[in-house]
């Protein structure tokens, strides 16, 4: 059982560790090659058969905890009546939208704070106090501007997302190596080409960390928006289904949101590693 | 040997003022004239302002006192036309050496080709061929440094501020690149001021070698060391070992000031 929980990754504790054999830790390595991701992902595989179990048995109510099986078949009718993917793809679309405008207004906002001390003086004590804020609450809000569709979706998730990013540019950008400034600036380049070339890259491995935090943050505020206030989106489909007592598919639609956020951050961390394989 | 001044430092003094801990004077009253042309080497123990007397020149750093003329223009601000190599080689952590050679060309009206053909001649020129598309972190100290050399020269600025260019070489790199060096220099007679701490190296490549005090840097002697040097044995001459010894003589006894002044 004991196996079940091991990464893969980390060595297993006693006396064997780090012993040098030299055909333990080749072979060790093949089998957490082949099956790293078995081992590493079989929790969920556990997780499941215990849910599955559980309602089978009678453990839990099978209304409050539908069996997986019949989660999937619901799944399944869902794909197949076209409800996941139409309310699916206006919710990546709301998320995309206020995600790309958080990314880019809030790295400009931070690369600015860094380079301008007016700006800095100005925007600084704005972003302190915003920071912390639970985003949430801009819910109403962002409805009342801009009524029920698209736009206040995209506005809360801009909102909410974009002071990660700002703060992480901010950072990055404020710790640009003045040797290397000077060294672009000798060699003929000015203004906003300086900044292009050296500051923006420089704010990048922190700038790219705020943007992780911000794709968590749009995913939490697309679907919570979605749940309060909307005629379509994930959120929209798990509450109507659960006011309408169809259990199953609601679940089947919280573990689809699940398994895109999962997904979306593996991409996401994928993409990062080789824009930054320049570093090490 | 007769041209005019082309860099003239008229009693410049420079603080730093570091946002934490106390204010430093880096340099005071320095004054010192650079001929077109010119192969100025500038020695002085550690920390008595070589640096900053390079960035000074460079127009990287404001000057609050005194003034520093390049071509008859103040020096306000930095230009393609003084190239520097920075003793910590700066060079883009994100480009690969042939785009950290490129940088500078890449602002410059000339044809991709010919961009691309210089860059390469002088990755050749440093011996860095077959690590063009290497990035900076995967080069060593010394690799890095004759990148950084590669990338200032590709560019043709006119003046040449080095500031401990070949540091980071082991002695035979060493002895090629300053070979190299001279060569550029003779061919394309560029003004350089060269930083070292290698008094032979000095002596060797420069035709004046300025000696700096401890700090606060002063320009404490200018030794003019243009004799002949084509001679292969000229390391052995005996004109050659004097000036050695007399420049060596005067760093010795700032670099003792300048232990003695550390000493709590
Ligand atoms: N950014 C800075 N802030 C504060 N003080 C500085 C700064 N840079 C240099 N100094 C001080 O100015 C003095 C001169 O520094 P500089 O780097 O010009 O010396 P250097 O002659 O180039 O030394 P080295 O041979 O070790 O490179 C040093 O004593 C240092 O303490
Ligand atoms: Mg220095």
């Amino acid at each position: 059982m004991t196996v079940a929980f091991s990464t893969g990754r980390g060595k297993p504790p006693g006396p064997a560790s780090g012993r040098p054999d030299g055909k333990l830790p080749a072979l060790r390595r093949l089998i957490s090659n082949r099956s790293n991701f078995l081992l590493r992902y079989s929790p969920l595989l556990i997780l499941a058969l215990a849910w599955e179990a559980a309602s089978r048995l009678q453990l839990a109510s099978s209304l409050a905890l539908p069996p997986l099986t019949d989660v999937a078949r619901a799944w399944i009718e869902l794909i197949q009546s076209g409800d996941l993917v139409g309310n699916g793809l206006s919710s990546l679309y709301r998320a995309g939208a206020g995600l790309a405008l958080a990314i880019l207004v809030g790295g400009a906002l931070g690369v600015f704070m860094a380079v301008s001390r007016p700006a800095n003086a100005m925007l600084g004590p704005l972003v302190e106090l915003f920071y912390p804020m639970p985003k949430s609450a801009l819910i109403p809000v962002t409805v009342l501007w801009l009524g029920f569709g698209d736009g206040s979706k995209i506005l809360l998730i801009f909102l909410g997302c974009m002071l990660p990013v700002t703060i992480g540019a901010y950072n990055g950008a404020r710790g640009s190596d003045q040797h290397l400034l000077w060294s672009a600036r000798s060699m003929g380049a000015r203004g906003l080409r300086v900044m292009w070339d050296v500051v923006v890259p420089s704010a990048l491995p922190e700038l790219l960390n705020g943007v992780r935090t911000a794709l968590a943050l749009a995913f939490i505020l697309l679907v919570s928006s979605e749940l309060v206030v909307a005629r379509q989106g994930f959120g929209y489909l798990i509450g109507y289904l659960g006011a309408n007592g169809s259990y199953e598919a609601m679940f089947a639609v919280v573990l689809t949101v699940a398994f895109i956020g999962f997904l979306a951050d593996r991409v996401y961390q994928a993409v990062v590693e080789r824009a930054l394989r320049w570093r090490e | 040997m007769d041209n005019p001044a082309q860099i003239i430092i008229e009693n410049v003094s420079h603080h730093y003022r570091p946002a934490v801990g106390r204010e430093v004077l880096a340099l005071e009253s320095v004054s010192l004239q650079v001929r077109e042309r010119e192969f100025l080497a500038l020695v002085g123990p550690s920390g008595c302002g070589k640096s900053t007397l390079l960035y000074l020149i460079g127009g990287f750093l404001p000057i609050d006192t005194g003034k520093i003329m390049v071509d008859g223009k103040p020096a306000a601000g930095p230009g393609p036309d003084r190239g520097i190599v920075f003793q910590n080689f700066a060079l883009f952590p994100w480009k690969t050496v042939r785009k950290n050679v490129l940088y500078g060309l890449e602002r410059q009206a000339l044809p991709r080709a010919e961009r691309e053909a210089r860059a390469q001649a002088f990755i050749d020129l440093v011996g860095l061929t077959g690590f063009e598309e290497s990035y900076p972190s995967h080069l060593s100290g010394g690799m890095k440094q004759r990148a950084a050399i590669a990338r200032t020269l590709a560019f043709d600025p006119r003046m040449l501020l080095m500031d401990e260019p070949f540091g980071a070489l082991d002695a035979q790199t060493r002895s090629l690149m300053q070979s190299e060096l001279l060569a550029i220099w003779e061919k394309t007679r560029k003004t350089v001021i060269f930083v070292t701490h290698d008094v032979h190296e000095a002596v060797y490549l420069a035709e004046r070698v300025a000696v700096m005090t401890a700090r606060p840097g002063r320009i404490k002697a200018i030794i003019d060391t243009s004799f002949d040097k084509d001679d292969p044995e000229v390391h052995r001459s005996k004109i050659f070992v004097d000036k050695v010894d007399e420049v060596w003589t005067l760093v010795r006894d700032e670099a003792v000031k300048a232990l003695e002044k550390q000493r709590p």
